[in-house]
């Protein structure tokens, strides 16, 4: 039976070439692996193996042919007995939309045709009231998050830096080691790469990781297996494999530590699809979201805050208490302004707020708890009711959580909007070490005070 | 250590080899098949993409064989696997299907990942098989995290990272061997050493000139190994696992072995000269190697000629199957980006 050899593409985007020298003759007999010929592109001489054995029974085109066609025949070759059934001469193209996407003239997917991102409304419905709450640190609120959860499940563990028998740099990991155990609380050496490819490993094997980053600035030298290993892995596979990993530390400018330490990485991390990202304000927020976290079957970052730490909230004392990830909270009602903000941010809007109350506007509160997926409908239905938007963050402005905040409130609410959103956020500089440019470099009350009266035109 | 019979020993050592070979006649016939399916699989493959029927990067696995095939005769259920983007010659060792792998090569739903990774991101867990990484060195952090989930469980279980010479100089390996040896993680850390990282040569990429001693300043042990041939892969490679098995930690192989082809599909490979590819392939080649053991071994042409055809008709049913198998469905877009929290 008689086997067309095909003129082969060499690259993704070659369509032909000269087909420059044959190194069989017809009556040649020729063996899978042999070279054929040699086809020179614009870029590249490259080699022509044989694919199928047999007898080279005609040279369709000779040597010093320009311009043959990917996929044209250029050969023929005679199989011998026992031979599997030829590739098919005219090649089976793959469908020119395959690659094409939203845009390739194919229809656009049904289910999530309006949105370009994957779902993230969560249901609205009241807050759980958890009862009985008592005084606790931001800190203590993590750490009993995190032992509560390696009660509840023996795969969930913690690593890092000094989380062992240092009990934490910042004391978040405080009594675990004595509790679970050098197993399940291990200390890395300074190998952020290492150790958090190391989790993601053990994650995608079922193992629940916590990696503490000593403040997330670090987590920079393992943003590689955060993004393309634990963020990818499930749709690469298929929906195959997942990666529950929960990475946490704090993040943002803790105080005069200079640029390489100060920074917020909640734009850069929300920004990728197969991750979600929190940034808890209150010790409820801590303890609640990070027990969601933990439970994740996804790759969730969880953005703490420094000076937080040490701060003392009312918390639930409920065992069973847990926040859902990607429902923001109410944390101050009002009627004139919506201020959006999380993390620490929060802090300042509550001041905020006060401050604008005193002059006779009232403004909302919105703590977003969940950066990615984002709460929408709560942000939405605030603007609605106060038709004004400030965004509150210390991040920089450049393509900041504000920024997405204030698009998705033009997409859903523009109508109800009285003027156009403002961002308060981080100047555009990196962190400089005086105090006082340090204080310049972040945002304060006075302007978000100004900021809201401004949208509020007084 | 090594399991075989003296009577199946052949006589004259098989090219290539720095050992005495020492598989049983059933192990050579099963390396020899495996290590063949692995050649026509990855020729098909290249025949394929020269008919635009894969896309995007194929990075073909011909000419390494004997590295994957040795190693996993050495793995029980459980173990796992995990390496780069030259993976399909693992994932038909890991014993995943040439259609479910040909299928993910042309993009289709039958494939592996459904046609959504592609000729790099392939994974099984059922078969121990992690990935397919496109990220050189990613792997080695991974696979030592494969090697800590087997140290956290408490199990024998051994974890096997496979990286190239090239991706042998990237950080993380060297992190990645500080933790397992800290640790004493269960791992094999395989250094496939086919001498060129894409275009460079291992001497102008390394100052080291013996990769298996890259893991000697944590006391990891290492040795050199003929990589052209199954049965001294295999003789190390049983070390090695007994190594970690015993919960000594981690060891390391460097495979001394050569890829036939260019770094990928769109490479001419312009930095080796032919005669040097042609020696390779005449003198060391694993599955010529193979079959003269074979034939030394009494096993007759016929009984070759039928493995040969078994091999030929999968590969053609993968090929076929791959072409047959649908595009994935527009709404496979969006699935699979985040699983639903309970």
């Amino acid at each position: 039976m008689a086997t067309a050899i095909l003129m082969p593409a060499l690259s993704p985007t070659m369509t032909e070439g000269k087909l420059a020298r044959w190194l069989k003759k017809e009556g040649d007999v020729v063996k899978s692996g042999d070279v054929l010929a040699e086809i020179e592109t614009d870029k590249a001489t490259m080699e022509v193996e044989a694919v199928d054995e047999g007898t080279l029974t005609r040279i369709l085109v000779p040597e010093g042919t320009e311009g043959v066609a990917v996929n044209s025949p250029i050969a023929e070759l005679n199989g011998g007995a026992g031979q599997a059934a030829p590739a098919p001469a005219a090649a089976p193209q793959a469908s020119p939309a395959s690659g094409g996407g939203q845009g390739g003239g194919t229809a656009p997917p049904a289910p999530a045709a309006a949105a370009p991102m994957a779902p993230t409304a969560v249901a609205a419905a009241p807050e759980k009231d958890w009862g009985e709450t008592k005084p606790t640190t931001v800190r203590e609120a993590l750490r009993d998050a995190m032992a509560a959860e390696m009660r509840r499940d023996g795969d969930v563990f913690l690593m890092g830096e000094e989380v062992a028998q240092y009990q934490g740099a910042y004391k978040i990991s405080q009594g675990l080691l004595d509790e679970f155990g050098a197993k399940r609380v291990i200390d890395t050496p300074i190998t952020e790469h290492g150790f958090t490819g190391m989790a993601v490993g053990a994650a995608m094997t079922g193992l629940k990781p916590i990696v503490e980053f000593m403040t997330f600035n670090f987590s920079m030298q393992a943003i590689d297996h955060i993004i393309n290993s634990a963020a990818k892995t499930l749709y690469m596979s298929g929906g195959q494999l997942g990666c529950p990993i929960v990475f946490r530390g704090p993040n943002g400018a803790a105080s005069r530590v200079a640029a390489q330490h100060s920074q917020c990485y909640a734009s850069w991390y929300a920004h990728v699809p197969g991750l979600k990202v929190v940034a808890p304000w209150s010790a409820a927020d801590a303890k609640g979201l990070l027990r969601a976290a933990i439970r994740d079957p996804n790759p969730v970052i969880v953005l703490e805050n420094e000076i937080l730490y040490g701060q003392t909230f009312d918390c639930p004392v409920d065992e069973d208490f847990i926040l859902p990830i990607g429902r923001a909270k109410v944390e101050r009602v009002g009627k004139d302004v919506t201020l959006v903000a999380y993390s620490i941010a929060v802090s300042w809007a509550m001041s905020a707020a006060e401050e604008l109350a005193k002059q006779g506007i009232e403004a909302e509160v919105v703590n977003l708890r969940s950066i990615r997926p984002l709460d929408v409908d709560t942000i939405a239905a605030s603007v609605k009711k106060t038709n004004r938007l400030v965004t509150v963050e210390e991040g920089w402005p450049y393509a900041n959580i504000g920024t997405e905040v204030a698009m998705q409130v033009t997409e859903a609410a523009w109508d109800w909007l009285d003027a156009p959103p403002v961002r308060v956020c981080g100047k555009d500089i990196p962190m400089p070490y005086a105090a006082n440019l340090e204080k310049l470099a972040l945002p304060t009350v006075p302007e978000i005070v100004e900021a809201a009266k401004r949208v509020t035109y007084k | 250590m090594v399991q075989a019979t003296e009577s199946a020993t052949p006589k004259r050592r098989a090219k290539g080899s720095n050992r005495e070979p020492v598989l049983s006649k059933e192990q050579w016939q099963q390396a020899y098949r495996d290590m063949l399916l692995i050649r026509r699989f990855e020729e098909k493959a290249g025949q394929l993409y020269g008919m635009g029927l894969i896309g995007g990067f194929c990075h073909l696995y011909i000419g390494q064989e004997a590295v994957v095939v040795g190693m996993q005769m050495c793995l029980e259920k459980g173990d796992q696997v995990v390496t780069s983007y030259r993976d399909h010659g693992h994932m038909l060792a890991t014993g995943m299907e040439a259609r479910g792998v040909m299928a993910e090569l042309t993009g289709r739903e039958g494939g592996y990942s459904r046609g959504k990774g592609g000729s790099m991101h392939m994974f099984s867990r059922e078969k121990g098989f992690y990935g397919g990484h496109g990220i050189v060195g990613a792997q080695v952090s991974i696979g030592a995290g494969l090697g800590f989930a087997n140290w956290y469980r408490g199990n024998k279980g051994v974890a096997v990272a496979y990286f190239g010479e090239g991706a042998s100089n990237q950080g993380q390996c060297f992190e990645s061997f500080n933790l397992a040896a800290l640790l004493k993680l269960p791992v094999i850390f395989v250094i496939e050493n086919n001498k060129y990282g894409m275009g460079t040569s291992v001497e102008r990429a390394s100052a080291s000139h013996d990769l298996s001693k890259n893991g000697s300043p944590w006391g990891i042990p290492g040795e050199q190994v003929d990589g052209m041939s199954v049965s001294a892969v295999k003789e190390a490679g049983e070390r090695a696992a007994q190594y970690c098995r015993e919960g000594r930690g981690p060891y390391l192989l460097e495979m001394k072995t050569y890829r036939y082809r260019g770094h990928s599909m769109s490479d001419p490979a312009k930095y080796r000269t032919r005669e040097e590819v042609q020696k390779m392939r005449e003198q060391h080649d694993c599955i010529e190697t193979a079959r003269n053991v074979l034939l030394e071994l009494a096993v007759t042409e016929a009984e070759l000629k039928k493995i040969d055809d078994e091999v030929k008709v999968i590969v053609q049913d993968a090929a076929d199957f791959a072409q047959a198998s649908p595009e994935p469905a527009a709404a496979e877009l969006w699935t699979d980006v985040l699983l639903e929290a309970k």
